[in-house]
């Protein structure tokens, strides 16, 4: 198991120094002067440059590498250029972080058990009309865009129930649960689009889980029907479900900018939005970045779950 | 999503005995040789009776052909044109003089989504075969080569896909600008990683079946056995991800475009924008210029998934 961590946490360090390469590139290989696009044809030489410098661009590919795997290192990715001039870029982040940890949490909460509970149920109900009207629902949901669903429920709900709140964010100082009844509309949103994913990886795992050996013993020992789905089913049908989960973190946090949007929820997406609109490359590089290190850190703590669960995953990493 | 679904093909294949004794056959491995390459053909055919005779694949071939239509020849389906003002006035709710009423400015709701499907519909196709093309090649040459040059290339595809397209997207496009070039661009490198890593794996396992080790014995080259061997039995598995990707692209554009991250013509149609121009009047029960849109995008990506969900039963039935 501990040569496995090693393994697993160089391989999540590679990812890492593979991504902060790219994020360094992609303004060295843009076409033209990118610093002129984004300051538009009539920016004085003094602004021109100031934007050249914001992105990075008034040093060489290298320098702009070391700045950049040293700002990710030490959390510091200085200061914004125009979403909140002369703010570190940091606190912009962190403040967006914990809005977005919030949104993520509360989904987290609703989605997990609906999805695994419908895996579950349309697994053992295989086949019939229960089983393919659950998945083919939550097909098509997982299908449309997040502001799309987020479109239709302000429409639906927000407009015709008092009790549903149009705005993501509930006014400063409201208790915890004035937060969670504006936070509704965005989870069920994002309920709506995950929901049939997981469930129906839940409902594979499942499936297999339920044709095993294992199973057909722990039935045949008379054990209850709920016994064995507590005790021989879940913890093997749940592996596909918590690896997926762990991908799909960093699209939780990042994923959902037009969401964000559409219900005014300041978080990570509309941060990365902000910044696009006031041409504040920093803070729009540190959002992506700290999106891509949540997913990082998601994805290894699910396979090292996995691994716990099951010890023959371990051996996808060479952990004899 | 395919690699985690449950291997037994379900419900489609056992309407038809035939079919199911002849599908049963082990599709991918050893059908290159002799008399089983008949057997292959028939298996295809098979394959596509299953499909034509699915209902989803028949809803989603309807309601994808209505959008194509509108976005080749939208004067067929609107007298109005997208700029056109209505008679009717502005913000006139859906019925007799406007179905789908009018937006704020006076343009006719109904003519702007038949007009707003020419915009997604190009960019959406196109950046899906450029995916495709060089996503289908990288992961055929991978498998099939392997070595250290794979390796790396598999590490950068891991490290890509662990940020959101999306933001990638917006990344990307910040520093390139916003023309539809760029965009197709984006999205087409955007999608290339998913592809080849599908792609990829089933080339490994095909390279590891007899009929390669016969192609190398017999001297044939690298490029012969990737295209001439390989590459004609993952064709179902590329299909699958044309359909899977294209319903991916019409997303992203949809989403770009309603964040603003996409130029065009002020005045022209187009569903994300015009959502995103309108849906703030929703709190004002003003729903119609943003809903329908809205249904619009939905229903042009669920008909694209069931197109390819169907395509996927089918090839495993």
């Amino acid at each position: 198991m501990v040569r496995f961590i090693i393994r697993r946490l160089l391989l999540a360090l590679i990812t890492l120094a593979i991504i902060l390469v790219v994020v360094t590139l992609i303004p060295n290989i843009a076409p033209g002067d990118p610093a002129r696009k984004i300051a538009g044809g009539t920016a004085s030489p003094e602004r021109l440059a100031e934007v050249t410098e914001s992105l990075g661009l008034d040093a060489s590919v290298p320098e702009q590498l070391f700045d950049l795997a040293r700002s990710v290192f030490t959390l510091d990715f200085g200061e914004s250029f125009s979403v909140a001039r002369g703010e570190p870029v940091m606190s912009l982040v962190w403040t967006a972080l914990w809005n977005s940890f919030k949104l993520v949490l509360f989904s987290l909460i609703v989605m997990v058990p609906l999805s695994i509970l419908g895996g579950l149920v349309t697994a053992y109900k295989k086949d019939t009309w229960i089983d393919r009207s659950i998945i083919n629902t939550g097909l098509a949901f997982s299908a449309i865009p997040d502001f799309v669903a987020g479109v239709f429920l302000l429409a639906f709900l927000g407009v015709q129930f008092e009790f549903f709140k149009v705005q993501g964010a509930a006014p400063p100082g409201s208790g915890i649960l004035t937060q969670l009844q504006h936070l509704l509309l965005p989870v069920i949103a994002v309920t709506m689009v995950y929901f049939g994913y997981i469930a129906r990886v839940t409902r594979a795992g499942t499936i297999t889980s339920l044709d095993s050996d294992y199973t057909r013993t722990a039935f045949m020992r008379g054990l209850s029907t709920s016994g064995v789905f507590r005790n021989h089913v879940a913890r093997n049908a749940l592996q596909p479900t918590v690896a997926v989960l762990g991908t799909q973190l960093g699209y939780l946090f990042g994923g959902m900018v037009a969401l964000e949007v559409v219900f005014e929820y300041r978080g990570i997406g509309n941060l990365v939005i902000d910044a696009v609109e006031g041409s504040d490359y920093p803070v729009l590089r540190a959002g992506v970045l700290v999106v891509a290190i949540i997913y990082m850190l998601a994805t290894l703590t699910a396979d090292l779950v996995v691994a716990w669960m099951n010890p023959r995953a371990r051996l996808a990493l060479g952990d004899g | 999503m395919t690699a985690i679904d449950e291997p037994s093909g379900t419900d489609s294949g056992g309407a038809d005995p035939v079919a199911a004794s002849e599908s049963s056959e082990p599709t991918g491995s050893d059908a290159a040789t002799g008399p089983q390459a008949a057997t292959r053909k028939q298996v295809r055919k098979e394959q596509r009776r299953v499909l034509f005779r699915s209902p989803g694949f028949i809803i989603g071939v309807v309601i994808t052909g209505f959008w194509v239509v509108a976005a080749i020849a939208p004067g067929l389906l609107s007298s109005l044109g997208e700029t056109d003002f209505s008679d009717a006035g502005a913000r006139v709710s859906p019925g007799g003089d406007a179905w789908f009423g009018t937006d704020s400015v006076g343009n006719d709701v109904y003519a702007r989504v038949i007009y707003g499907a020419g915009p997604i519909l190009t960019v959406a196709p196109l950046a899906t075969a450029i995916a495709i093309v060089v996503g289908t090649l990288l992961g055929l040459i991978m498998g099939y080569y392997r070595g250290w040059v794979d390796e790396i290339i598999s590490r950068v595809i891991e490290a890509i896909l662990s940020i959101p397209v999306i933001l990638m997207a917006i990344l990307v496009i910040f520093t390139f600008g916003d023309t539809t070039p760029v965009i197709i661009g984006t999205i087409a490198v955007l999608f290339v990683p998913a592809i080849t890593r599908t792609i990829r794996s089933a080339a490994i396992t095909e390279s590891e079946l007899d009929y390669v080790t016969s192609a190398k014995m017999r001297g044939e080259s690298g490029f012969f056995i990737v295209t001439r061997e390989i590459l004609p039995n993952v064709t179902g598995l590329v299909v699958v991800e044309v359909t899977v990707r294209l319903g991916y692209a019409v997303f992203t554009y949809a989403t770009l475009a309603f964040l603003g991250l996409v130029a065009t013509d002020v005045a022209a149609a187009n569903w994300g924008i015009d959502v995103a121009g309108n849906y703030t009047q929703i709190v004002r029960d003003v729903w119609w210029p943003s809903i329908f849109p809205a249904l619009a995008i939905a229903s042009l990506v669920i008909g694209v998934n069931l197109i390819a969900d169907s395509i996927d039963k089918a090839l495993k039935s």
